[in-house]
């Protein structure tokens, strides 16, 4: 219908002069739909194609874990693979506490007292992400200055409370959510 | 492509098939009759090169993907399986390995070329940046590729390039786990580095294609700069450059092949024969030679989204790099003050790179410890890498730009033909534009 309507009498604002003088008409506003139209489905089209590389359902579902603490004895720390990265799980001893403790107001990059850094009243159990925050390679325990760890990729140091005191990395190495089921066993995740 | 087509179709289906599709005719105009000027030394050769050393890559690497295995259970025992009982799997994969750092070495020399010689500037600034389009598509091809081999050195490479992107405020994390496909490098990113590193080398194929098409629009720039002004300034393309690039194409083979039986494992790092342990980082982790300059960049800055920003502001600088330069004179023969900062240029780019494979912390010179300056160390890897990128910077924004408004440059030739004529093996370089010519 719409082809007889305009071949039959045709629109008088269709001509080029109408685009100078600004003057929308129903060509302008078919080419402005259709275009639109044509963005949006080549939008719909290609996110699937971008979204298929987050991570899949399954990766997603990954099982929070659970570890038992009485492994670990005092000064030792154990790694467990926890969502594909390190988990450092470290039985601190009463030095490096009161070491942690003495830097509270220390100058730091990140600054944090070493109370948040460790459940209440688990001030020995010190439970992070064992990726430097500079660029996510695994610190070695008790390398460093500060006693906690230093990264052999660009030299960032973390102390014994794994906050982040020299070197590139802009924060403190992070705490995974974890709660404690009893007092020798957490869930992580 | 510039200027008239001299092909004449000999046989009648060359006629016939003159009329429907001239690809003879195309081959015919770019690599047969094509003006090329007369005076190209040896530096020009490295195009050439290139060319070979991509077909060189993509031939080794599809072999290789009919063996390898691109899953985080089976990648390293596969890349060992080629390696040991493959029929010449070691020979291919060895070429392969070492064919990335030779790519890499052609195409530093033929980048230095172009720097040297002002090929970047006008009429060939689209050429230039397809040619940073092809350099960056490379770096990322070798890299995703050095992944697969999935040692530690592949793993925590891998790790560290893509927490690169997790640096951008507010969607870095995102991007980064994007790129993952998960919570960490894992099967999944394997996987997509895999496929995209089968990919980009067409793409590189592809825009190689657009690159020798811009060169052929203006036509090759020469070491004097000095346009094209008649037809005795050139040489058809063959036999002349055929047989020239050929014959450098012989002698980077022979190279080539020196690395690949004698020194097969020379440029690589043997912490990529022990498999991926994403719980444990190699003591000290570098990456592939011909990264180091850009690490050296990263680590020089002690803020994290500060490093990353410079590291590609590094590559960047070498884009806009046409329209920096305020010099009209091309050829650094007759730019000698511009010639000095550019062997500077090349000697920071150099220490960079040796900056990148140290540790930052250790001193330049062993036992020396007087260059304290308040508490920084000025003798110190970290140091000298910060002076180098100082200068890398530097020189792109502040002394390419004013050295063409301050500096004096020699007389250029008026031609290339005139030079040759005059011998310069006798005449020194800045004498040639021949007083008996003028006028």
């Amino acid at each position: 219908m719409a082809d007889t309507v305009v071949g039959a009498n045709p629109d008088p604002h269709a001509s080029g002069s109408s685009l100078v003088e600004g003057d929308p008409n129903r060509r302008d506003f078919i080419h402005i739909a259709a275009t639109v139209a044509a963005v949006g489905a080549v939008g719909a089209l290609a996110w699937p194609l971008i979204d298929q590389m987050n991570p899949a359902g399954d990766t997603l579902a990954l099982a929070s874990i659970e570890f038992d603490l009485s492994k670990v004895v005092e000064g030792q720390q154990v790694v467990v693979k926890w969502r594909g990265k390190p988990l450092f799980v470290r039985y601190r001893t009463a030095k490096e506490i009161e070491a942690a403790i003495k830097d509270d107001h220390a100058d730091m990059r990140d600054p944090a007292t070493d109370e948040s850094r460790h459940k209440p009243g688990k001030a020995q159990w010190l439970i992070l992400i064992g990726t430097c925050t500079h660029l996510g390679c695994v610190p070695t325990f008790g390398g460093g200055e500060y006693g906690g760890w230093f990264c052999p990729c660009h030299g960032s140091v973390y102390d014994t409370a794994g906050r982040i005191r020299k070197g590139p990395a802009p924060l403190n190495l992070v705490l995974p959510d974890y709660s404690f089921l009893s007092d020798s066993k957490i869930k992580v995740g | 492509m510039s200027g008239h087509s001299t092909y004449e179709p000999k046989t009648g289906f060359e006629r016939w098939l003159d009329s429907r599709l001239p690809i003879v005719r195309m081959a015919y105009d770019s690599v047969v009759a094509f003006p090329t000027p007369k005076n190209l030394n040896y530096w020009w050769t490295f195009g050439g090169i290139l060319a070979f050393c991509l077909g060189m890559q993509i031939v080794t690497g599809i072999v290789l993907a009919m063996h390898y295995v691109p899953h985080v259970d089976y990648a390293f025992n596969s890349v060992e399986r080629i390696m040991r009982d493959v029929n010449y799997g070691w020979l291919i994969r060895y070429v392969h390995a070492n064919g990335a750092s030779m790519f890499f070495i052609a195409v530093y020399i033929h980048m230095f070329r172009g720097l040297y010689y002002g090929s970047y500037k006008a009429p060939r600034e689209v050429l230039w940046i397809l040619g940073c389009v092809i350099y960056l598509l490379m770096m990322a091809t070798a890299f995703m590729g050095y992944v697969l081999p999935w040692g530690q050195m592949s793993f925590h490479g891998a790790v560290v390039i893509t927490n690169l992107f997790g640096a951008l405020p507010v969607v870095g994390p995102s991007i980064t786990t994007w790129l993952w496909g998960g919570f960490a490098v894992d099967d999944p990113t394997l996987n997509r580095f895999f496929s995209l590193h089968y990919l980009l080398p067409f793409m590189i194929a592809g825009v190689v294609g657009l690159h020798i098409w811009a060169l052929h629009v203006p036509g090759n720039n020469n070491p004097t700069g000095v346009n094209v002004k008649s037809a005795q300034d050139t040489v058809p393309f063959h036999p002349y450059y055929t047989v020239k690039d050929g014959f450098a194409v012989s002698v980077f083979v022979l190279m080539f092949a020196v690395f690949v039986f004698y020194m097969p494992d020379a440029l690589g790092h043997s912490d990529n024969y022990i498999k991926a342990n994403p719980l444990v980082t190699p003591t000290h982790i570098v990456p592939e030679w011909y990264f180091l300059p850009f690490y050296a960049i990263l680590r020089a800055l002690p803020n994290k989204l500060a490093g990353v920003l410079a590291m590609f502001g590094a590559i960047a600088s070498l884009f806009v790099l046409p329209w920096l330069d305020t010099s009209k004179v091309r050829s650094m023969r007759y730019r000698p003050t511009a010639k000095l900062y550019f062997f500077i240029f090349v000697l920071a780019c150099i220490a960079l790179g040796f900056c990148g494979a140290k540790l930052p912390d250790d001193p330049v010179i062993p036992g020396v410890t007087s260059f304290q300056l308040m508490d920084a160390d000025l003798n110190s890897f970290v140091w000298l890498s910060r002076i180098a990128a100082l200068y890398y910077f530097a020189y792109f924004w502040v002394i390419t730009p004013l050295l063409g408004l301050t500096e004096t440059p020699l007389p250029a030739p008026e031609s290339i033909s005139s030079p040759v004529l005059s011998h310069p093996a006798t005449t020194p370089a800045g004498a040639v534009a021949s007083p008996e010519k003028r006028g």
